[in-house]
């Protein structure tokens, strides 16, 4: 459950203040897959930071699962960040020194889960996000960008959050990848009740999510339920 | 984060760039490895300069005359050359210091020695056969002059190595030649075993003969030029010397020590002397080590500082991902330490390597100290940390925002 109340963020540099968000509220219930589209500018890599408590607001608040999340510490952010979201990132942002599964139980290292138990998880993690067995021991730079997406798709999966923050996660691959990476969200979204926010500046992506947020100049233009969803079949 | 995960992602680190690590270990590997085998060479410095000083005589005190210390508007002769100390000053010095284990007194002088042809010019010591116990003399050949030959007036004489050298040619037995002192017929009848020192004042160029044949030949007066005394251990060497002055003092009615006609030096005074000669020396190497030490040091924070601007995504990620300041900072300092400590391992082998060397060439017997190892290993691992802390904790500070966007 995501509570955002009259959210505003102003980057200060040097003499000229830069108002990102201009007070953004809106509420993203438990289970939604929800897209927030803009053009560049628009503040939505703003929004997705707060989201993902990598920054705080100037002002505003926003409540993750009942906890305030505006006011924390870096320290304390981190622990949110450890506990209740998981990552997709347009540049994937795989150690690549580090086998698939090194990569996955990353974020559980950080958690202090035991050994036995980070490799139960992460093997679970990767099944969910469909990786194939037989790669899950590769180093990253051995794989092909939608393998990498799904590694990456798996780490945030692996610390069973609360709430998937996926920026721009298509940007970086073809079309036909692209797809199968946005079934995947999908099927995380319907089969196993995963929240997802999706980050994304092309509609045809927006597209995939059940609610579109629309955001531009700081402040949102329409919050509505997506009536064109695409349903990918992919032909194998 | 467990120390297994921390030493797994520091090892990873270190390895995925194999040569800009071992350059960088080198650094601390050369610091460390110098800072070990210049410290061992100080020590071998230190140690055979000490034996060369207690194989002079054990637990000795020299009392030379003609130390006036006030100073005078007469002319004065070189210290030791004024006649202050006579026999009867032995007699009593013999009779009253009761920590005194050997007593000889000693009369030097310099003269042209001839023998079957060939002469040399050396010193002549006139002494008593307890001169043999105080400076360790050991004879090769022959036997020292005894007692009897002393009073008897006998003209014998003990020569050195390099006089018989001089004289009749290396490894000639000498025992029962003649040789002429100033003139002065003489048999000899002992030759010294080497001591080694070259130089003046070698013990091994050197005639021993008795003391008042000296006296009556030589000199022709009844002053020595030096009592040796030895004490009879290490902790007595000061009670020999105090009671010898006392003695000397009142003897010579002086009231005021510091204007006494004589002056005492014993083995300790050298010692100090020698080591603390030898402890500046050690120090002075050492310091230079260090510096490469510092330098090696340097170059571990060069490199940890590139390595996070490097690593700037993956650290951006790692917070991302749930890391806290102190997980990165911890991290990079463990990094930084485990180059230092493994480079300091490798640089005390390679410490050791080389003074084992300097002993092979024979030049000293270098001796490595426990506590220096342990000392420069403590060293290495405090530069870890040092030059460790700033690039972790510029690390540790990075925005995760900004670090997931470097390029």
């Amino acid at each position: 459950m995501i509570e955002c109340k009259n959210i505003k963020k102003t980057y200060i540099n040097g003499e000229a203040e830069t108002q990102a968000l201009k007070g953004v509220s809106f509420t993203i219930k438990d289970g939604e897959f929800v897209a927030i589209m803009g053009p560049s500018g628009s503040g939505k890599s703003t929004l997705m930071h707060i989201l993902g408590a990598l920054d705080t607001p100037t002002s505003g608040t926003y409540f993750l699962d009942g906890e305030d999340v505006s006011k924390l510490s870096d320290d304390e952010l981190a622990d949110i960040r450890g506990g209740k979201i998981g990552f997709v990132f347009q540049s994937f942002n795989l150690l690549p020194r580090a086998e698939v599964i090194r990569n996955v139980i990353l974020p559980l290292v950080y958690l202090k889960v035991s050994p036995e138990e980070r490799e139960k998880r992460a093997r679970e993690a990767l099944t969910s996000a469909g990786l194939e067995e037989n790669r899950w021991h590769h180093l990253s730079n051995q794989l092909s960008g939608g393998q990498i997406q799904r590694v990456a798709i798996a780490r945030a999966l692996v610390n069973n959050p609360s709430l998937i923050m996926a920026d721009e996660p298509t940007g970086n691959l073809d079309t036909k990848t692209g797809e199968i990476v946005l079934k995947t969200f999908q099927d995380l979204n319907k089969k196993e009740g995963h929240t997802i926010i999706l980050i994304t500046h092309e509609l045809d992506v927006a597209e995939h999510a059940d609610r579109i947020i629309h955001i531009r100049d700081g402040a949102i233009v329409t919050d509505e339920e997506n009536k064109n969803k695409r349903v990918i079949k992919i032909c194998e | 984060m467990t120390i297994k995960d921390l030493l797994k992602e520091t090892s990873s680190g270190l390895l995925s760039n194999k040569v800009r690590t071992g350059l960088t270990m080198l650094g601390i590997v050369i610091g460390i490895a110098s800072v070990i085998s210049m410290l061992a060479v100080g020590n071998g410095a230190t140690n055979s300069i000490q034996s060369r000083i207690e194989s002079t005589g054990s637990n000795l005190v020299v009392i030379s005359p003609g130390a006036v210390k006030t100073a005078g508007s007469n002319v004065k002769t070189s210290r030791g050359s004024a006649n202050t100390l006579t026999m009867s000053d032995v007699d009593a010095i013999k009779s009253g210091v009761t920590s005194a284990k050997y007593i000889a007194a000693t009369v030097s002088t310099q003269k042209q020695i001839v023998a079957a042809g060939m002469n040399t010019n050396t010193s002549v010591i006139g002494t008593t056969p307890s001169y043999v116990e105080i400076k360790n003399l050991v004879l090769d050949l022959g036997t020292f002059f005894s007692d009897e030959q002393v009073t008897q007036l006998s003209r014998v004489a003990v020569i050195g190595p390099t006089t018989r050298d001089d004289l009749f040619g290396s490894g000639v037995d000498a025992v029962g030649q003649t040789i002429r002192i100033s003139g002065n017929e003489f048999t000899v009848i002992g030759v010294t075993l080497a001591k080694g020192g070259t130089g003046l004042g070698s013990a091994d160029d050197v005639v021993y003969i008795p003391i008042n044949v000296a006296q009556q030949f030589f000199t022709g007066n009844k002053y020595v030029s030096a009592i040796n005394i030895s004490a009879q251990s290490a902790d007595l060497v000061t009670d020999v010397q105090n009671q010898a002055t006392d003695i000397l003092l009142s003897r010579h009615n002086i009231t005021d020590a510091t204007k006494a006609d004589f002056s005492t030096m014993n083995q300790s005074d050298m010692l100090e002397t020698a080591s603390s000669i030898t402890a500046t020396m050690t120090a002075l190497l050492a310091a230079i080590a260090g510096i490469s030490l510092l330098v090696g040091g340097i170059g571990i924070m060069n490199m940890m500082l590139t390595t996070v601007t490097e690593r700037t995504r993956e650290i951006g990620l790692r917070k991302a991902v749930g890391a806290k300041k102190r997980d990165i900072r911890l991290q990079f300092l463990i990094e930084s330490i485990m180059l230092t400590a493994i480079g300091g391992a490798v640089g005390i082998v390679v410490g050791i390597a080389i003074a084992w060397g300097i002993t092979l060439t024979g030049l000293l017997t270098a001796k490595i100290s426990l506590m220096s190892v342990l000392l420069s290993f403590g060293v290495s691992a405090l530069i870890g940390i040092v030059f460790g802390y700033y690039p972790a904790a510029r690390a540790s500070n990075l925005n995760p925002i900004d670090a997931l966007r470097y390029e």
